[in-house]
């Protein structure tokens, strides 16, 4: 029942990482580039864009539903299974997202890139 | 891209790693605290340790560098950098603490810097809109690919 448990706080890790990286580099994308913005506006105008952009609080927000469920996860589970099955997956995940909702071009480059990572990010905790 | 976003792609890796093995050093000083709901003051007290204090600093220093980074580049390209920390903390754990690392491990640290190799080498930016700003896009792209020719390419008349 307890392994149950694990994978479904690994389950909702995943989903809200994801959610919440796609969610920040879609507002940071809206914010524009960052050193080109603080050059011409300042520093504070740049904090002031970020925290105005509604997208950037519901990432933090699904952020912190990802932190917490890892957090409920290692209270199910073995740091050795869940640590790694959460960040491998979120990298598999976040490819497949970004092209649906970033539209970002995930060529062969990249999904080659993004199992070598998840790969090895289980290879390091076996 | 230019140095400048090399360095805060680096400073993603160095800050994430250095900031959790931070707070990691202060949670063992609080001992065994069960994280739940019943202890919610202890764990709130727990920021007053100047580890866990050093140690969250410097992840707000890694979630200001991955925002940034994420200003100018993809997700899928950032993404990856993030991971060069689990080598990181390896390769510290390995020289400075002097554990041993198994081949299966060193065989995963191989393959995350592979990775992470393989997208740098790659455009940080794709087109995210394809329909309008693909000639945009292709300009910068192109204009990245002038910035970072050695001069020698540069046909000479």
């Amino acid at each position: 029942m307890k392994e149950l448990y694990a994978w479904a706080a690994i389950g909702l890790v995943v989903l809200a990482s994801t959610t919440g990286d796609v969610l920040l580099s879609y507002s940071m994308k809206r914010v524009g580039d960052v050193a080109e913005l603080w050059k011409r506006r300042g520093f504070v105008a740049v904090i002031g864009r970020v925290l105005t952009t509604p997208t950037f609080a519901l990432g933090l927000i699904a952020m912190a539903v990802a932190f917490y469920s890892l957090l409920f996860g290692l209270s199910w589970g073995n740091l050795s299974l869940v640590v790694p099955a959460s960040a491998s997956l979120t990298f598999v995940a976040n490819a497949v997202a970004a092209r649906i909702f970033l539209h970002e071009r995930v060529g062969r480059q990249r999904w080659v890139a993004a199992l070598l990572v998840a790969g090895g990010v289980i290879l390091m905790a076996v | 891209m230019t140095f400048r976003k090399y360095l805060v792609l680096a400073g993603i890796t160095v800050f994430s790693t250095a900031g959790d093995s931070l707070l990691a050093r202060g949670m063992k000083d609080l001992g065994n605290v069960n994280v739940s709901l019943h202890n919610l003051s202890s764990l709130l007290l727990a920021i007053l340790n100047p580890w866990v204090t050093a140690g969250i600093l410097l992840l707000l220093a890694f979630f200001s560098c991955y925002i940034s980074a994420l200003s100018w580049a993809d997700l899928t390209y950032v993404l990856p950098a993030t991971s060069l920390a689990y080598v990181l903390v390896a390769l510290i754990g390995h020289f400075r603490l002097h554990e041993e690392i198994s081949p299966t491990r060193w065989l995963g640290i191989a393959l995350i810097a592979a990775g992470v190799g393989y997208v740098a080498a790659g455009p940080s930016l794709t087109p995210n809109r394809p329909r309008r700003s693909t000639l945009n896009a292709t300009l910068n792209a192109t204009q990245d690919a002038m910035r970072d020719a050695p001069p020698d390419r540069v046909p000479r008349r």
